[in-house]
């Protein structure tokens, strides 16, 4: 049993609800009882559809449970069959289903009915939202494939067919999904990426395809794995079966974005790009480089989201923003080996937990000047005075913004200089209005973005007023003189709390009961040197 | 008993279960916690209908059954044990902690008033456990809120006082209006359930005439009155008419004089509907469609179709309780249809053949009516708005008419642009 005040993934049902919903032709029956229909506003009101998933719930109730529950999922397949007229079926249970052992997916398969039926297993009491949607695309396109052409031929399939042919070379884009972080715009900016490049799309999925589009995936020549938490399982499967190729870079930030593309052009057996079709093709790399950016340098960062993006947000920060990573974690466990991974070669020890009072600790503990991270990170940050930006699901409705915003290709590394960098000017800001609030200029109860620390309504957490006084505090942990109190009032209040910590430490270390100004400084020079 | 056409439906249903009340019911009482005992779809049901995120540590959370707890009984006694003790120990300001059970924990039979029993001689009284369902298995959206206030009415203390109880969660200051306007009228002692603080427990006793503030609280009800109480029938306390006859209803029991009530309440009910004029002009003679969500709907379409000139397309309730109804019903025009239960395919084909003006509905059919240009107003705004009492019935209709008020605001420009 695990204590969860809030949750970054939804139960496995939820995955397969956003498959169902972001496919063209499938209809889901959920045997579920009636609480659970609440998940169909994560997609008429977060991600703002004017559509509703296509799912229909048995909604048992209790009353149900000694008669025949199975006569009653079957009553509902054969109702959405016929009211919604499917090109495929999907059947499966959400956890309170699971417990009853219906096995609505058999029961389904002996119906009879005129329509191919994927029964889903989702184990709601072990897995995931990310699990159950990555599952889900897997059956289907499983299901979808299995009875049609033997695999045989397709096993001798070659990437680089398309140059016989006669035609370009063709890819499938695989992963993108509703309630996924700003896939819609993504899939525009890749497909813009690739055209230039002469390579074409042969289906993108599940976002938009229909159930014969996913009967044709052979026919590309490699598929594109652009967000390896959905689609992994279902490329690699591809690959094993009909020997399809897929590309294993996820195209976000500029680095990427090129390492991608060369990835891609030697898996199609392409001639690789040329240095100018794939150099400065992004403003992050000049506005990165312009002078103005210089207070960017060493800015640390903290990083916590889904896999995918928080490895694409380390080496972006890393390598291209020249900010320093102090921490890095994720919630999704699929994901936690390349994660582990990436943090190592920073010298960092990966975060990898579900709990976000764990990930807000962390943040404290490391004082970061920025975070990157989901939106419970945003109002983590909020609290403790940080600056944030948000890279990662779980969705929110800000996540879904009304312009072209998307993280992948050029485009994308320019939205994210820009999601980034803002926050960062706005925390110097910040930091001016506390510098200055004391002069004449300044009239009460200025607010700045962060409302409750940037006026002096309230005092913020590292207030050097609030520091116990030397009578009060105990025997151990060494006191601050008013006029060390004073000196640390100096010091900018993002870093207040480091310098705080850091120096208390040095005391203990050096034997010192009591800090003043000159302890402070002390402290200062030891942790440089 | 009335003109009112009551139908029966049953098939796939669209509501909320019971857990849902807890959003509203932990902001009433500060020093109390939620903790449901269920699955990651119960955590995650709740954070998305409250939008927890706002919260540092927020009053409510989940235990959640993992594989492991499945296996066997007596491991997940253990382990509810060890969540209880840990939350306490990171939250010692909870004096009342609330076992919430979803629909896994009744499936597995998990005995949460025999873990709350064990619980209670173990912590010897400084925090007081009680027990609830809020499973969708037994109960929709608003039905949580009986649950737990069932669980509560034992440990009230007993008094044989003449008093008003109020029962019912309220806002803040509505209760306030309402208690202030019960002692102008003369009945001096006003108490409300749920209380502001968990622990500060209202009597009860022969004494008391229980009114009560929302229409879904009939298990409540019944024990309260095994308690002694006395049941007043009336009908809600929504918009002017409800209002007053729900207050009269009190007053008449307290053996007050028509004459003082009419004194003190005249003039506000004639301020009121001079309040509701504007949004009665705008609202009249539009159709409206309620969808089952909330249990309001029956009072909503009363208050709407008397006060404020709509016309009644459907009602529809998730269940319907006759008695507690009885004064309402009573005053809805003949042939109104009202439809208990749902299926929630044939009610949409039924609200796209009809096409009203504006539709009442859950959060989940409320964007995709509207992509169907058909106007909407959540039910789950209805349970968060202070909108009980005479004083607030303009804020109730203005509610309604801001979606059509909308509408009508975005076509003009519409037609100005073409």
């Amino acid at each position: 049993m695990e204590l969860t005040l809030w949750t970054y993934e939804g139960p496995p049902h939820v995955g397969a609800m956003r498959i169902a919903s972001s496919m063209e032709d499938v209809h889901y029956v959920l045997h579920a009882p009636q609480g659970d229909t609440y998940a169909d506003l994560l997609f008429t009101m977060i991600e703002r559809r004017g559509k509703r998933p296509p799912v229909t719930y048995t909604t048992f109730q209790a009353r149900d449970l000694g008669g025949d529950t199975a006569e009653l999922v079957k009553s509902h397949i054969r109702e959405a069959v016929d009211r919604f007229e499917p090109k495929t079926l999907l059947v499966g249970e959400s956890c309170t289903a699971e417990l009853i052992q219906d096995q609505p997916g058999s029961l389904a398969a002996g119906m009879g009915l005129n329509v191919p039926v994927v029964s889903l297993e989702l184990p709601a009491y072990s897995k995931k939202e990310n699990w159950g949607a990555a599952e889900t695309f897997y059956q289907l396109v499983r299901g979808l494939l299995t009875n049609q052409t033997s695999t045989k031929e397709q096993k001798e399939h070659l990437p680089n067919r398309w140059k016989e042919a006669n035609r370009r070379p063709k890819v499938n884009l695989l992963g993108p999904s509703l309630l996924g972080f700003r896939c819609r715009d993504d899939v525009i900016e890749v497909k813009k990426l690739l055209s230039d490049f002469g390579i074409e799309i042969n289906v993108v999925a599940p976002l938009g395809a229909s159930s014969d589009d996913l009967r044709k995936l052979p026919e590309a020549d490699v598929n594109v794995c652009l967000y390896p938490e959905i689609a992994d399982s279902t490329c690699q499967w591809l690959e094993r079966n009909y020997g399809m190729p897929f590309s294993k870079k996820v195209p976000i930030g500029v680095g990427a974005t090129k390492e991608f593309l060369e990835e891609l052009h030697e898996l199609l057996e392409m001639t690789p790009p040329d240095k100018n079709q794939i150099s400065r093709k992004s403003r992050l790399t000049w506005y990165s480089e312009s002078v103005d950016s210089n207070y960017l340098t060493g800015k640390r960062v903290f990083i916590f989201g889904d896999g995918t993006h928080v490895l694409a947000a380390s080496k972006i920060a890393n390598e291209e923003l020249g900010f320093e990573v102090v921490g890095l974690g994720t919630y999704s466990r699929e994901m936690a080996r390349p994660v582990r991974a990436a943090a190592k070669e920073l010298g960092l020890e990966a975060l990898i937990t579900n709990d976000y009072l764990a990930v807000e600790a962390a943040m404290e503990e490391v004082v970061p000047e920025l975070v990157l991270g989901t939106q419970m990170e945003r109002h983590s940050a909020k609290r403790l005075g940080i600056p944030c930006a948000v890279i990662s699901t779980p969705m929110h409705v800000q996540d879904v913004p009304a312009r072209y915003s998307p993280q992948m290709g050029w485009e994308g590394a320019n939205v994210i200089f820009d999601d980034w960098v803002h926050p960062l000017m706005m925390g110097l800001e910040e930091h001016l209005i506390g510098m200055f609030r004391h002069d004449f200029e300044f009239v009460d109860g200025h607010q700045s973005h962060l409302g409750h620390l940037g006026g002096h309504q309230e005092k913020p957490k590292d207030d050097p007023q609030s520091i116990p006084s030397e009578s009060s505090s105990s025997e151990e942990s060494p006191t601050w003189t008013p006029e060390g109190k004073e000196e640390l009032a100096k010091i900018p209040f993002f870093v207040r709390g480091k310098v705080r910590r850091n120096t208390e430490k040095y005391a203990r270390q050096a034997g010192c009961r009591k800090i003043d100004g000159e302890t402070l400084y002390d402290a200062k020079a030891h942790f440089k040197a | 008993m009335s003109g009112a056409t009551l139908l029966k439906e049953s098939g796939p249903r669209e509501v909320f279960c019971g857990l849902t009340s807890i959003v509203w019911l932990h902001r009433r009482m500060p020093d109390a916690f939620f903790l449901v005992v269920g699955s990651r779809t119960c955590a995650h049901l709740i954070q998305s209908a409250a939008g927890v995120m706002i919260f540092a540590e927020p009053r409510f959370g989940t235990a959640i059954l993992e594989e492991k707890d499945l296996a066997g009984l007596a491991d997940a006694h253990e382990e509810l044990d060890r969540v209880v003790h840990d939350l306490l120990a990171r939250r010692p300001e909870i004096r009342t902690l609330f076992l919430v059970g979803s629909c896994p924990s009744e499936v597995i039979k998990l005995d949460l008033a025999r873990v709350a029993e064990r619980l209670n001689s173990k912590l010897n009284g400084t925090v007081r456990i009680v027990n609830y369902s809020g499973s969708g298995i037994e109960t929709t959206f608003t039905q949580g809120e009986d649950g737990a206030l069932k669980a509560l009415v034992p440990l009230m203390p007993t008094s044989q006082d003449e008093q008003l109880l109020l029962v019912g969660t309220l806002a803040n200051a509505v209760e306030d209006r309402l208690v202030k306007l019960f002692n102008r009228l003369g009945i001096t002692k006003v108490s409300s359930f749920p209380p502001r603080q968990s622990t500060n427990l209202p009597s009860v006793g022969p004494g008391t005439r229980v009114l009560l503030v929302q229409p879904y609280l009939s298990e409540t009800a019944r024990l309260l009155k095994d308690r002694g109480a006395e049941i007043l029938c009336a009908p809600f306390p929504l918009g002017v008419e409800g209002s007053m006859l729900w207050m009269q209803t009190a007053t008449s029991s307290f053996g007050i004089k028509d004459s003082t009530v009419q004194e003190i309440l005249n003039p506000l009910i004639l301020r009121a509907r001079q309040a509701l004029t504007p949004y009665k002009e705008k609202l009249t003679g539009k159709r409206l469609f309620l969808l089952p969500e909330s249990q309001l709907e029956i009072p909503l379409a009363r208050f709407l179709n008397r006060e404020c000139g709509m016309q009644i397309v459907e009602i529809g309730t998730p269940y319907l309780n006759k008695e507690m109804m009885s004064k309402e019903l009573e005053l809805l025009p003949e042939n109104t249809v009202v439809v208990e239960g749902q299926h929630v395919e044939k009610q949409l084909d039924r609200v796209r053949e009809k096409h009203p003006d504006l539709v009442v509905c859950g959060m989940g059919l409320a964007n995709p009516l509207e992509a169907e240009g058909i106007s909407t107003k959540w039910s789950i705004e209805l349970v968060f708005s202070p909108i009980h009492g005479i004083d607030q019935s303009s804020d109730l209709a203005e509610l309604f008419s801001r979606p059509l008020h909308r509408h009508e605001l975005l076509n003009r420009k519409q037609l100005a642009n073409a």
